[in-house]
């Protein structure tokens, strides 16, 4: 069985499909919008994240380094990238989460152990799981391995994705999904690869491919001013959605203005990369 | 008099925008008197206290006390000032003008001092004149001394009680207020009080004087219910003669047509049984009023089921077209305001502290089943739903009950109140309280029968008497247990040894001494609490209340001498979640892991974690918490509860009932939180303790989802209530499908055994805001334990209390 890497784990998420969702979000993602409210998941490796706020300036951190990286400033801690080997001594020590590890490794059965503890509020609510990231799909295998167990026990299960993957990966995870959330954030190439990183014809090509399928799909667009929020773009994309074969047509849209409030909770203003304020709502076990 | 700023509903955050046109009231007579309500500052009258006292002064020791009490009452009913307000449908107060209280000099007679301070304080003022309190020295207070049931109570605990009462280990209910929290169930709309006479003329027939030596105890107790009967009477007759009187001198014909038909229901309504809508709601007012006029029980009073108590009049003239639903919803809107008019009467000293609110708990439910268990919802259960969304008073307070019988779209339409964020109504689960009462020995009709009053706790409507007795302060119990039965707060030997801390070699043993505390000091509460029920059954019987309570009319005994079917006494438990973190922390940290030692943990204590900082984010972060579905945290929180269980339930009481577990708080853990020093779950020393049954404060991290599995490994059945409070952000309530999704989250809580749940909907923000400029926030309503309450009527530590507990955000 595949390990997976995932961030956080939300419970209670309504946003995420129908029903009250379990969240899972998967570490690491090929994209790197601007305006990325999750930017702790871009990377597919462990970060270690730290809030000053949070700090209380004991220095158990700095006494426990093995490798000495860590050292005070008038900011707070600061780490020596090139000494640091991510170890993860200080976030375990860290008695008042300032350091955190963002990113642990799972194991499938510890996944569903979490999932299942939902049953009941899944089994009310006509919720499910939601695998979302960072990109779900960029960790296959154990995407796979976790939609198929939930395949198993009848939990409904929703895969929140970009769509930025080889078309063989997006046909594996078809038929073990109930619900894709797709963002569709531009339909100009140029466009989408300036603010996003990476091209969208794979993107487009491979909605088609879920729309064909059959499989339902949500299609939601995050409006941004200067980037995709003008009256071509809408056009376009209203002219590609209407040419996909549709079952369950649901769009909607989140205005987000960079640098700004938005309208939603769930697109906070992050327009500085890995600097939102950010915690593990999984608690640390203790020490030793 | 004071100006209250109106605010309206739409201006902030937590309040959504309704009906624009119709805001704080249907009309404009339903706004003149919601607006007269609001605004009128409650005020004491001693005009009950005068006419008592001359009764007393000449008639005490001439009748037996039940008949006197009856006598007593019959005089107040028959001098007391009449009132009936411009607009008003229904009719009646207790004082004599609208948020006008009346004092109970025979339960505890205020002093000069306490009304000067009742008239100067900040907070939960009663303005009185200087004249009154100079008449109250003169008339009132010197007859009363050393008569008060305060005082007969005060004079005989012992000296072992009042150690652990001044250390705040327990409160005391029953020293200022008589035992109430009783609902009625629907016989008062099938028996007017010349129906009661009748009943109870036949018992008095049949009193067997040779065979039973209490015969003669019923004679008088019997006589005296039939007294009262008279004496209600004469109140609505005084109202209907007033109300003519009225229609006389009344220029606009329409009024004066109300004027009389008000007169009409008085003379019909309390001695015949209601026959519209409008005499059955004027039926209940007068008992309710009966009641709180008699005595000053717990929980003012409660109509119970009133929805479907109302439902059948409601659809017989809906039918016949004597009704329309505009009128209902008018009737019942006068009505809600009637109880606003009413806070509840001052309290001073710690019972002040633990219950510091205008709100005298009238709870109404709404919804649930009926006795013969079909579904109760009715389309009277959503014209109250309407009512409250659009009155926004503090009084009374709602709850609204989902069984699994209960449809999705009356949840929705409760769930929708709930967003507007005004704390109410509350939410509870017949399907969880029904077996409850079946556990505490009721039959299933009575027990469906019964419900949830005041707060959260249940009983079974019109045929119990179940008696809350005082909070008992959980974590300070664990405080002494490592302080050797020493009070660290104040250095005093308070309770018994049980051996020294850093002695106990292991969890279990620590735990043992716990329990041995546990214990004693239950212990020590129930002794007393059985003498206070003597001195309330020998000194004060309620022969009114009794009326209403099967079997007391039967039994000829009275509410408070075991005349009710069933006699229960709740001993309310507190701060579960603060107990069991910290116990989780002894466990984990001193016992298993060894990150700290006993002494460590105890130095830290004593200097309230001053210097200690790293240590207590290492306990707050590193520690399995009550509320995050943690099986180590919350496997000792059920064995907590299960030991507070087995420790309280099935101590007999001495009216042929018994004790039984309680999980409810008021504002008393905030009192508790200030006599208690820091705990090991890193809660400073004075900070509030976790309320009823909920996470400590900040301590769920998990959301909403995690806290409701935490709760449902509870037993809950084993217990007569526990309280649930959750904080939600408005942002999480801002669709229609999140409400919905609301009302999901209820269902899964209630499959999972819970017993109620209650929300607040306000973000921070508007707290804080509501703190820097209270004359914008005065119609602030938030939720606090099992009642609703003005942000600005509470002390700052209610307020930090609030603003503490964990804000569950949108995903």
């Amino acid at each position: 069985m595949a390990m997976g890497l995932l961030f956080d784990i939300k419970r209670y998420a309504i946003h995420d499909g129908p029903g009250i969702r379990i969240t899972l979000f998967f570490k690491g993602c090929p994209l790197s919008c601007v305006w990325c409210h999750n930017p702790e998941g871009i990377s597919p490796r462990p970060e270690k994240m730290y809030t000053a706020r949070k700090c209380i300036g004991c220095g158990i951190c700095i006494k426990g380094c093995p490798s000495g990286a860590l050292a005070f400033t008038p900011q707070g801690i600061r780490t020596n990238p090139h000494a640091c080997t991510l170890c993860g001594t200080c976030a375990d020590r860290c008695p008042s989460l300032a350091t955190e590890l963002s990113g642990t490794g799972w194991s499938v059965e510890e996944a569903m152990r979490e999932i299942r503890k939902e049953t009941i509020v899944m089994d009310h609510s006509g919720g499910g799981v939601t695998l979302c990231g960072g990109e779900p799909l960029m960790q296959k295998q154990f995407l796979l391995d976790i939609l198929q167990a939930c395949g198993r026990e009848g939990i409904h299960r929703t895969v929140d994705t970009s769509l930025y993957a080889p078309a063989a990966t997006v046909r594996e995870v078809i038929p073990h999904t109930d619900l894709f959330l797709v963002d569709l954030k531009h339909m100009d190439p140029e466009q989408h690869r300036r603010y996003c990183g990476v091209p969208n014809e794979p993107i487009l090509r491979n909605l088609q491919l879920v729309a064909g399928s059959g499989t339902p799909f949500y299609i939601r667009i995050p409006l941004i001013k200067g980037f995709n929020a003008t009256h071509e773009n809408i056009e376009a994309t209203a002219a590609f959605l209407a040419s996909l074969p549709w079952k369950e047509k649901k769009l909607s849209c989140c205005l987000i203005t960079i640098s700004g409030k938005t309208n939603t909770k769930n697109s906070e203003p992050a327009t500085i990369r890995k600097q939102s304020p950010y915690s593990l709502r999984t608690k640390k076990r203790p020490p030793g | 008099m004071a100006t209250t700023p109106q605010r309206l509903p739409g201006s902030t955050a937590n309040f959504a925008p309704v009906y624009a046109q119709n805001i704080y009231g249907m009309n404009d007579r339903i706004k003149q008197l919601r607006k007269q309500s609001v605004e009128t500052e409650p005020s004491l009258s001693i005009e009950r206290a005068l006419i008592e006292t001359n009764f007393y002064k000449e008639n005490e020791g001439k009748y037996p006390v039940p008949v006197l009490r009856a006598l007593n009452f019959l005089e107040i009913c028959k001098q007391k000032t009449i009132y009936i307000g411009p607009g008003e449908l229904i009719v009646g107060e207790r004082g004599p003008r609208p948020k006008s209280v009346p004092t109970f000099p025979e339960l505890t007679c205020h002093s000069v001092e306490d009304l000067h301070v009742l008239n100067t304080r900040e907070l939960q003022r009663y303005t009185i004149s200087q004249e009154d309190i100079d008449t109250y020295a003169r008339e009132v207070i010197p007859y009363w001394q050393g008569r008060t049931q305060r005082e007969r109570i005060f004079s005989h605990v012992p000296g072992s009680w009042r150690k652990l009462y001044e250390a705040g280990l327990f409160t005391e209910f029953m020293e200022q207020r008589a035992p109430g929290h009783t609902a009625m169930d629907g016989k008062l709309y099938r028996m007017g009080l010349l129906d009661l006479k009748e009943k109870i003329a036949t018992v008095l027939q049949s009193l067997d004087f040779i065979n039973d030596p209490e015969a003669t105890d019923r004679q008088e107790e019997l006589t005296a219910m039939s007294i009262s009967c008279d004496a209600a009477i004469l109140f609505a007759e005084r109202h209907a003669c007033l109300a003519l009187q009225m229609a006389e001198t009344e220029s606009d014909p329409q009024r004066a047509a109300e004027l009389r038909l008000i007169a009409e229901v008085c003379r019909r309504v309390p001695a015949h049984a209601p026959r519209t809508f409008h005499e059955a709601i004027q039926m209940y007012w007068f008992v309710h009023l009966g009641t709180i006029t008699e005595l000053n029980g717990w929980d003012a009073m409660n109509p119970g089921h009133f929805d479907q108590h109302l439902a059948p009049f409601y659809e017989r003239e809906i039918a016949a077209g004597t009704l329309t639903r505009n009128q209902a919803k008018e009737l019942l809107s006068c009505f809600w305001i009637k109880v606003n008019n009413h806070p509840a009467p001052p309290k001073v000293g710690i019972t002040a502290r633990e219950s510091g609110t205008y709100n005298d708990f009238t709870n109404i439910n709404i919804g649930g089943v009926k006795p013969d268990g079909s579904d109760g919802v009715s389309e009277v259960s959503y014209i109250m739903l309407e009512v409250i969304e659009e009155l926004q008073i503090l009084q009374p307070g709602s709850s609204i009950h989902i069984s699994s019988r209960t449809s999705d779209r009356f949840l929705h339409a409760g769930c929708r109140v709930i967003r507007q964020g005004h704390g109410y109504p509350s939410v509870f689960n017949p399907d969880a309280y029904i077996p409850e009462m079946l556990r505490q020995g009721k039959t299933l009709r009575d027990a469906r029968e019964g419900g949830c009053s005041g707060c959260i706790e249940v009983g079974a409507f019109g045929k119990e008497a179940y008696l809350l007795t005082g909070y008992l302060n959980v974590p300070k119990i664990l405080e002494i247990t490592l302080n050797n039965g020493v009070d660290p707060v104040t250095g005093k030997q308070v309770s018994i040894q049980t051996g020294e801390a850093t002695a106990f070699t292991s969890w279990n043993e620590l735990y043992e001494a716990f329990l041995r505390q546990l214990e004693y000091i239950v212990d020590q509460k129930a002794k007393v609490n059985n003498y206070i029920d003597r001195m309330f059954a020998k000194y004060a019987p309620a022969t009114f209340l009794s009326l209403f309570i099967d079997d007391c009319i039967e039994r000829g005994k009275d509410y408070y001498n075991g005349g009710p079917r069933y006699n229960t006494t709740y001993i309310q438990c507190t701060g579960l979640g603060t107990v069991t973190d910290s116990l989780s922390v002894l466990k984990v940290h001193v016992f298993e892991q060894k990150t700290i030692t006993m002494a460590e943990l105890l130095e830290a204590l004593r200097l309230n974690f001053q210097g200690k900082e790293p240590l207590r984010q290492l306990i707050l972060n590193c520690t399995p918490f009550f509320g995050n579905d943690d099986e180590a945290a919350d496997s000792i929180a059920l064995q907590v509860y299960n030991d507070l269980f087995r420790t309280i339930d099935g101590i007999p009481n001495i009216k042929g009932g018994s004790y039984h577990l309680n999980m409810l708080s008021t504002t008393c853990h905030v009192y508790f939180g200030k006599v208690t020093g820091a705990t090991p779950n890193g809660r400073l020393a004075g900070t509030t303790i976790s309320d009823g049954t909920s996470p400590s404060h900040g301590a769920d991290t998990h959301g909403p989802a995690a806290v409701i599995r935490s709760l449902g490994k509870l037993d809950q059945v084993k217990s007569g209530g526990t309280l649930l409070n959750q904080r939600f952000m408005p942002s999480l309530l801002k669709h229609d499908e999140d409400v919905r999704k609301l009302g999901m989250l209820i269902r899964s809580y209630f499959a999972l055994g819970g017993h109620h749940i209650q929300f607040n909907v306000v973000d921070s923000a508007t707290l804080y805001a509501a703190q820097q400029k209270p004359e914008d926030y005065r119609d602030l309503l938030v939720r606090m334990a099992g009642y609703s309450d003005y942000f600005n009527d509470m002390n700052t530590d209610l307020q930090a209390d609030i603003i503490a507990r964990t804000e569950q955000e949108s995903f």
